[in-house]
């Protein structure tokens, strides 16, 4: 008797662990992708704070020093103009992380509404948005977003927009699929059954259990649309001069490769680092949220 | 005389199916196709019948989670085909369900004290501290403890679940739960529990049960009535004790052969049904059994046989009981 009551009492101190929580347990099993978290919160530091503290400003010329090699003044050398490298990579992670954060954002809104409305309400709609995904998959994303960025105009903000753009009908049949399976399951017909209305039932039970996907998904399209971003740099088509993002420091440093290496190499290093890190921590959350790969 | 609480009159559900690109409807499963029967109050009804005879697809359409295509369901005196979607909502409050999967049928991201409040919140019963209260009330009701209100339905065994899935039909206090396959994923020990659960909140809540299963002995351990239901069509109902003991129609016999006994030296006249149940797509003709029954008649290719009183409360859709029926 006396041990049952015990028993009891255990099992009530247990910790009762959320489905969140516990899929933090799991991530943090991932040692690499611990990694991959510890550099995108480096970077995310870096584009904080990291312009306060660099010496050198990042667009002054000092033509005097063109081309210098690292050395203990100029960490990473500077380039063609004389400017500081460092500077301008802390600079650039700003920017980088910025529209890498913001057009995924702004696809994952987008992308969700189209996908609820389709997979939830189904019919005429579902076929509509579902046919118009298709077209914009059919096309290689880098060409649709020249081509976005070609109408809009070649600027940032535009470039940002553009990327935005093409990921949306990934997000939105993410979701869409997402939808589709929940609103079989049987606590749906459940919440009807207790004569919830439609809205409701869609934020407070479809919602939720959709995002799982969501956040995967979306911390890797972060590192797609930061080499996307560089990418429409290099090619003229994103920031423009002398703003010092990444992809824009590597076309702008191009033709010195041979003579002055450190003018590509440090750019480049920073865009592989923060997205092998996006990269890392997306997969190492997938194994958290996804049940079908618990053991 | 009891109060009729529940009347269903020609209710019917055809599900479309379609084809092509343009979606074009070419046929029809028929899943119920005009079945009627009324449920009285305090009284349980069982529903039996094999996968896919349009057991589940009746319960659905009782409280319209699925639109019948034909037929009227009156509950109370009111009559819920003709409502409106959100007074059908609301009406809902009287009536609640059981679920068949208690693994499906709760939110694994919520805890169960936010699973029991929710159809508290969607019928703004009582202020937040009462809400509270009444789920604690409840889960001790249904055999759980107060503390189980912060946990998650993952942390639940198969038993231990279905009794939350019951406590949130009973929040509201409805007056009628139908209950869809409520035990047929428990284990066999749990499912003694709940049924017995089930049986003691209808003595002290006088609940009205419609309670869906395949499993014989489950119905008859329950029941007040049973419904026998074949691709559709409701077949046979009576009085528990008199359906298992002087079974009429051809296919509750065969059901009820199929039963069985756990005595050796038992013997019994065999009713041997043949074949496969048909497609609910392409039923048979006349009366839906006869391409399986042993007792076939002319008559039975052609003509759909009506449920009518053949005894007293008992009711049977057979030519075979054509003569003996009252004009």
């Amino acid at each position: 008797m006396a041990d049952t009551t015990v028993k009891n009492d255990e099992i009530e101190m247990q910790k009762v662990a959320g489905p969140w929580k516990e899929a933090w347990r799991g991530f943090r099993k991932s040692k690499i992708a611990v990694v991959g978290m510890g550099i995108v919160i480096f970077f995310i530091l870096l584009a904080i704070f990291g312009p306060l503290f660099t010496l050198q400003g990042i667009n002054e010329q000092d033509l005097s020093q063109r081309f210098q090699p690292p050395s203990s003044t100029y960490w990473m050398g500077t380039d063609d103009f004389g400017r500081d490298i460092l500077s301008r990579v802390v600079y650039g992670a700003r920017i980088s992380l910025w529209v890498g954060f913001l057009a995924v954002i702004a696809s994952v809104i987008v992308g969700s509404i189209l996908g609820i409305l389709a997979g939830y309400y189904g019919k005429w709609i579902d076929t509509i948005i579902s046919r118009f995904f298709d077209i914009m998959l059919a096309f290689p994303s880098i060409l649709l977003a020249i081509a976005v960025v070609s109408v809009l105009g070649p600027s940032l903000r535009n470039a940002l927009i553009a990327i935005a753009i093409i990921n949306v009908p990934n997000f939105g049949r993410l979701i869409r699929s997402k939808v589709l399976s929940i609103k079989e399951d049987e606590y749906i017909m459940s919440a009807k059954a207790i004569g919830m209305q439609d809205i409701r039932i869609l934020f407070s039970h479809i919602l939720p259990n959709s995002m799982a996907p969501v956040i995967v998904q979306g911390t890797l399209a972060i590192a797609t649309a930061i080499i996307e971003a560089a990418a429409l740099g290099f090619l003229g088509l994103g920031a423009q001069a002398p703003t010092p993002e990444w992809g824009k420091m590597l076309a702008d440093s191009r033709s010195f490769l041979t003579n002055a290496p450190w003018t590509m190499i440090f750019p480049g290093l920073a865009i592989m680092l923060t997205v092998l890190g996006f990269n890392l921590m997306g997969d190492g959350l997938r194994d958290a949220l996804d049940p079908r790969m618990k053991s | 005389m009891t109060e009729q609480l529940l009347k269903v009159e020609g209710l019917k559900k055809y599900f479309p199916i379609k084809s092509g690109i343009f979606g074009k409807v070419n046929n029809y499963v028929k899943a119920v196709d005009d079945i009627s029967f009324s449920v009285k109050e305090g009284e349980t009804l069982g529903i039996v019948g094999e996968s896919g005879c349009g057991k589940s697809t009746t319960g659905r359409m009782l409280m319209r989670l699925l639109e019948p295509t034909e037929g009227k369901v009156t509950f109370d005196g009111q009559e819920l085909t003709s409502l409106s979607s959100n007074d059908m909502r609301k009406a809902r409050r009287d009536i609640q369900m059981v679920f068949q999967d208690p693994y499906a049928s709760l939110n694994p991201r919520h805890t169960i004290e936010k699973i029991l409040m929710e159809p508290l919140n969607v019928h703004n019963i009582g202020d937040p501290k009462e809400r509270k209260q009444k789920v604690h009330e409840f889960l001790e009701i249904v055999g759980l403890s107060s503390y189980h209100a912060k946990r998650y339905p993952h942390q639940f065994s198969g038993g231990q679940r279905q009794r939350i899935g019951i406590a949130r039909a009973l929040m509201t206090n409805p007056k009628l739960i139908i209950a869809d396959e409520p035990v047929s994923a428990l284990d066999v020990s749990i499912q003694a529990q709940v049924l017995n659960l089930m049986q003691d909140l209808q003595k002290e809540l006088k609940l009205t049960y419609i309670f869906i299963a395949h499993d014989l002995g489950v119905v008859r351990h329950i029941s007040d009535r049973v419904g026998v239901m074949y691709l559709g069509n409701m077949a046979e109902m009576a009085n528990t004790e008199d359906l298992y003991e002087k079974p009429l129609h051809p296919y509750t016999q065969a059901l009820l052969t199929a039963v069985p006994v756990p005595d050796p030296a038992f013997e019994r006249e065999e009713v041997v049904i043949k074949g496969d149940v048909p497609s609910p797509a392409n039923p048979p003709s006349g009366c839906r059994f006869h391409t399986r029954c042993p007792f076939k008649m002319d008559i039975c290719e052609t003509t759909i046989p009506i449920l009518a009183e053949v005894e007293k409360d008992h009711y049977v859709a057979c030519h075979l009981y054509e003569e003996s029926r009252p004009q």
